[in-house]
């Protein structure tokens, strides 16, 4: 006998190595060392998510009361999984095309991005979801009540609630930690992953350890325990055809619809291939699972005394041999199952609440300021981490209403049933182009009250939520429309007419819905994208033209992917395009890659909202799809070549015309500076001539002399400035510049430029905003040419900033092996127009008079950076002028030699001291 | 990207690739098939106890669809590796 507290302990330390494995996977992935996190293998082990606690207890418990039909449960998933080429491979390869969140996601996106039909799914889930839940919570109660009763028998234990309340919590807690670190869903969990991918090692290996306990070593053998079947109460097997195809079909449409499994199977998928692995793993692990399931409940029912709950028998065997250990084993495998499951689970439904309920919500409440959301993402992810505490909360008050009872398995397939009622807009969705958002709601919406009035409201039993005289004689007397027995059909029972009934009257209202109706010009193409996903030619886009400002998409996508993402996102489009800097052409194209970014993160309906307030009148008609089904005739009868050449042409179109703009302006810009320099030389060369020609008069009187000659040559100096500056420029655009390599903090170099740069403008106040701890970090360039750079910036900002109370940020990030540094002030910025040529010689964007120098400043900086190997670029979209220094980590190449040697000298510098 | 008229006919290992996905669309089928047979039998009727050997006869049914299944995901998954470049080890299996 173990005793309880050991119990406890055991348990606890179970967790701790959970939330550590967890720990330990994300970190890993942090550092882009996935390798095996994303091995076939742990996507095959995290699917046995499929296997909870109503497997690992209630299997057992429900052969012991109905035989071999226990396993109809495992055989529709295996026959799914063995025809993953039918159905699976689909729903992946659309999961990963349209950056699915979750089952919701996945309806709503396929009818056009409705978020109606979002709202339908997700409530049918969480509804049939809340007491799977509380069948967890309770499993755990139960089976830790068995160790602490000291009795097999006597499960009952004085503070059970305490028991489901504090696993609860603690389940709470990890979900919390583990599943919302990122927002895009369609990111991955990985110690999420990683946890329930432990957990079905050990929920397996204790299942197998207990079955092979039981034939080898409670019964004599393969022999005896067949022996045993046929002497035991369940050695007749009266196989109902009607239960044995029905059980098999739902548990078949459950391991499709249940949110968490497709939370694992197509949202956490990181590759397709994986699926063929898991089209043979998963059934061996289901079939490893089942195999000594009649064994344990035949020996149970012959060893233990008449009366002793079989649900609990994977304990209660082990336990009355005498086996305290494999008890224990037994029990962390029960405990496992249960833990994993509603992990995913509240994983799984928190996304879809999120994404379909709260966030419209709030979007559609300050209808003002939509345009510019500002902080979505903190948003979202505060909702779902208040919403995984909410469904919790919900399955434990589940849990304590209905004070547990009732066998397992019949909860569970309640829930089974309730989910399954998305199949036919599920499978209508991916095979049927003719399927339309109408009907699917009204699919949707029917299966899901016929599920509720014929098997879910029932299940709380006679005088529970349905008066005991509706459900003996219907609704007002009326026979035929008793909830279980609907047309006076009384033959099947109650499960299997809800099947039949629900699952019938769903289809039909789908079909006949789809059939009705004429879909919207954004469901067509969905359509379209949805069932021809394996072929390539989808020439249409949902936005028939751009015509969004870049800018502002920039500065929406910053409150939802964060700002970090959404920069790198934006310049990786424009140089697709051929284009410098953060602000791609918002092409047709470009808008739907965004949107699908954008969907990852909050799904696809709100993510179209979203976008379809910035490009007003661009979202696809009818007219446009007719256009593009005669373009894409036309586009089949030329070469592919000709299509990508022309792709080619395009693009280099594209750059040739910014550089034609960029010359043009360049040339006027390039006249008007000579007209200058040649002024800008003249002033000092006339005083420089007028004066020494003064000088050459020989009665001049010494102090004149002097003063004189003193201005001579401070106009000199002057004129060796601006010659310098043009020198220095040359030099470095030729790549001929000596660079000084040296090793140096950055905090101090920025300390530096700050220092030197307040004199300009000294009487203007000049608010500063620095993340000190943040600058901390080893730089290796040239950093006197650095820290001119960053005067540079930092005096510009001081000289142009127009804001009243001027004020600058300098922030500091390192990420993928680069550093960078913004300078972002609060003035009006810089106009779209100019923000190609501020870096251009001789550019400005204000009068001379003004600005003080000859325009080469940015000049000189763009030709430093480039020459110690990074870059800087205007930052659009911050609210102010913006700009951001990035420089490599390492320097390539003899630049790096240097520095190594450098930093040398420094180490031994810093133990000698 | 598509060939606007694609062949009527194909090439050895690509017209195998083919009837090999037709064989993984129609696994599930079979597994359907056998999975169904047992009511056939009338086992309530039968006097004789049937749990014992039907559970055999089901978890026979199981492991060999597992055992069919990992063939044909290796299989698949192999060819597709290979794509359209001719697959020396099957070049070799037999004449054309």
């Amino acid at each position: 006998m173990v005793p309880f507290n050991i119990l406890v302990a055991v348990c606890l330390a179970y967790v701790c190595v959970l939330f550590l494995v967890a720990f330990a996977a994300e970190r890993r992935a942090e550092k882009g060392h996935i390798g095996w996190l994303r091995s076939p293998l742990v996507y095959t082990l995290s699917l046995s998510i499929y296997c909870t606690a109503w497997t690992f207890y209630g299997a057992v418990g429900y052969a012991a009361r109905s035989g071999l039909e226990f396993v109809t449960i495992y055989l529709g998933p295996t026959l799914v999984l063995i025809g993953w080429w039918w159905v699976l491979r689909k729903l992946v390869r659309i999961g990963r095309a349209q950056r699915v969140t979750s089952i919701a996601d996945l309806i709503s996106a396929r009818y056009g991005k409705s978020n109606v039909l979002g709202v339908i799914v997700t409530l049918i889930s969480v509804v049939a979801a809340t007491p799977y839940i509380a069948l967890q919570l309770q499993s755990v109660t139960l089976s830790f009540g068995v160790f602490a009763s000291g009795t097999p028998e006597g499960w009952a234990l004085p503070d059970q609630g305490a028991t489901a309340l504090w696993v609860a919590a603690g389940l709470t807690l990890f979900t919390i930690l583990f599943g919302t670190r990122n927002l895009d869903a369609n990111e991955r969990h990985h110690g999420v992953v990683m946890a329930i991918a432990l957990e079905a090692v050990v929920k397996l290996v204790a299942l197998l350890a207990v079955g092979i306990f039981t034939v080898w070593g409670v019964a004599g053998g393969f022999g005896d325990v067949m022996a045993r079947i046929e002497a035991s109460p369940i050695a007749d097997w009266p196989l109902k055809p009607g239960r044995w195809i029905g059980l098999t079909f739902i548990s078949a449409a459950a391991i499709l619809t249940l949110p968490r499994m497709f939370q694992v199977m197509v949202v956490e998928n990181s590759d397709e291939r994986h699926l063929a692995t898991a089209s043979w793993a998963f059934p061996l692990y289901l079939l490893a699972m089942s195999l000594f399931v009649l064994p344990i409940a035949v020996v149970g029912l012959e060893t233990l005394p008449l009366g002793a709950n079989p649900d609990l028998f994977v304990l209660t065997l082990p336990l009355a041999e005498g086996q305290g250990k494999l008890a224990m084993l037994a029990f962390l495998g029960g405990f496992s199952s249960a833990t994993s499951m509603v992990i995913v689970a509240a994983i799984a439904l928190a996304t879809m609440v999120s994404n379909h309920i709260v966030t419209p919500l709030w979007l559609s409440l300050r209808r003002g300021g939509a345009r510019a959301p500002g902080d979505v993402r903190g948003l979202v992810l505060m909702s779902r981490r208040l919403s995984i505490a909410g469904i919790l909360a919900l399955g434990y008050g589940y849990y304590s209403m209905s004070g547990g009872g009732a066998a397992l398995a019949a909860i569970g397939l309640i829930s089974f049933v309730g989910v399954a009622q998305i199949l036919p807009a599920l499978l209508g969705g991916i095979f049927w182009r003719g399927g339309t958002g109408a009907g699917a709601a009204l699919g949707l919406g029917t299966g899901f009250l016929v599920w509720l009035y014929t098997l879910y409201l029932p299940s709380f039993g006679t005088g529970g939520l349905l008066s005991a005289s509706l459900l003996a004689e219907g609704p007002w007397g009326i026979g035929w429309l008793r909830p279980q027995a609907l047309l006076g059909i009384s033959t099947l029972d109650p499960l299997l007419h809800a099947i039949f009934w629900s699952m019938a009257l769903n289809t039909a209202a789908y079909v006949a819905g789809s059939l009705a109706t004429f879909p919207r010009p954004l469901e067509r193409m969905q359509g379209v994208a949805f069932v021809n996903v394996f072929s390539h030619d989808t020439p249409a886009h949902g936005w028939s033209r751009g015509g969004a400002e870049a800018e502002d998409l920039l500065a929406m996508s910053q409150g939802i992917l964060g700002a970090e993402e959404a920069q790198l996102f934006f310049q990786r489009e424009a140089e697709a395009q051929g284009k410098a800097g953060f602000l791609p052409e918002t092409t047709p194209n470009f808008i739907e890659k965004l949107e699908r970014r954008l969907a990852g993160a909050v799904g696809a309906a709100t993510a179209h909202a979203m976008i379809a307030q910035f490009a007003v009148g661009a979202v696809v008609s009818a007219q446009d799809l007719m256009a593009v089904a005669s373009e894409a005739q036309q586009i089949l009868e030329y070469s592919t070549q000709l299509e990508a050449k022309s792709e080619e042409l395009a693009r280099t179109a594209r750059q040739l015309g910014e550089a034609n703009d960029k010359l043009t302006e360049l040339s006027v810009q390039k006249d008007a500076f000579l007209s200058q320099i040649s002024h800008e030389l003249r002033t000092p060369m006339t005083s420089i001539r007028a004066f020494s020609e003064i000088l050459m008069d020989p009665e001049l009187p010494g102090e004149m002399q002097q003063k004189y000659a003193g201005i001579i040559q401070t106009e000199a100096i002057r004129l060796t400035g601006l010659l310098d500056d043009l020198l220095d420029l040359s030099v470095l655009e030729n790549r001929k510049v000596q660079l000084n390599i040296k090793v140096a903090n950055l905090h101090d170099l920025i300390n530096r430029a700050v220092q030197s740069a307040s004199n300009t403008r000294p009487e203007r106040s000049f608010t500063l905003h620095r993340d000190l701890p943040s600058e901390h970090m080893p730089v290796i360039a040239d950093t006197d040419r650095l820290v001119q750079v960053f005067i540079n910036l930092i005096s510009n900002a001081r000289k142009y900033c127009d804001a009243v109370r001027p004020e600058l940020t300098i922030s500091v990030r390192q990420r993928r092996g680069r550093i960078t540094v913004d300078f972002i002030d609060n003035g009006t910025g810089i106009p779209r127009k100019a923000q190609t040529l501020i870096f251009e010689k001789f550019a400005r964007l204000s009068d001379t008079a003004r600005a003080g120098g000859a325009g080469l400043g940015l000049a000189i900086c763009r030709e430093i950076m480039a020459n110690l190997g990074g870059s800087i670029a205007y930052l659009p979209g911050q609210g102010g002028a913006a700009f951001r220094v990035s420089l490599p980590v390492k320097p390539k190449a003899e630049a790096a030699e240097d520095a190594a040697r450098s930093s040398r000298w420094i180490a031994r510098d810093n133990t000698n001291s | 990207m598509k060939n606007p008229r694609p062949p009527l006919f194909l090439a050895r290992q690509n017209y195998r690739r083919r009837r090999m996905m037709d064989a993984a669309r129609l696994l599930p089928i079979l597994g359907i098939f056998l999975f169904l047979l047992p009511i056939l039998w009338r086992t309530a009727e039968t006097p004789e106890p049937d749990t014992a050997w039907g559970g055999l006869y089901i978890f026979s049914v199981w492991l060999l669809l597992i055992l069919a299944a990992f063939v044909l995901a290796r299989v698949l998954s192999r060819s597709e590796k290979a794509g359209g470049a001719p697959d020396p080890a099957k070049n070799g299996a037999g004449p054309d």
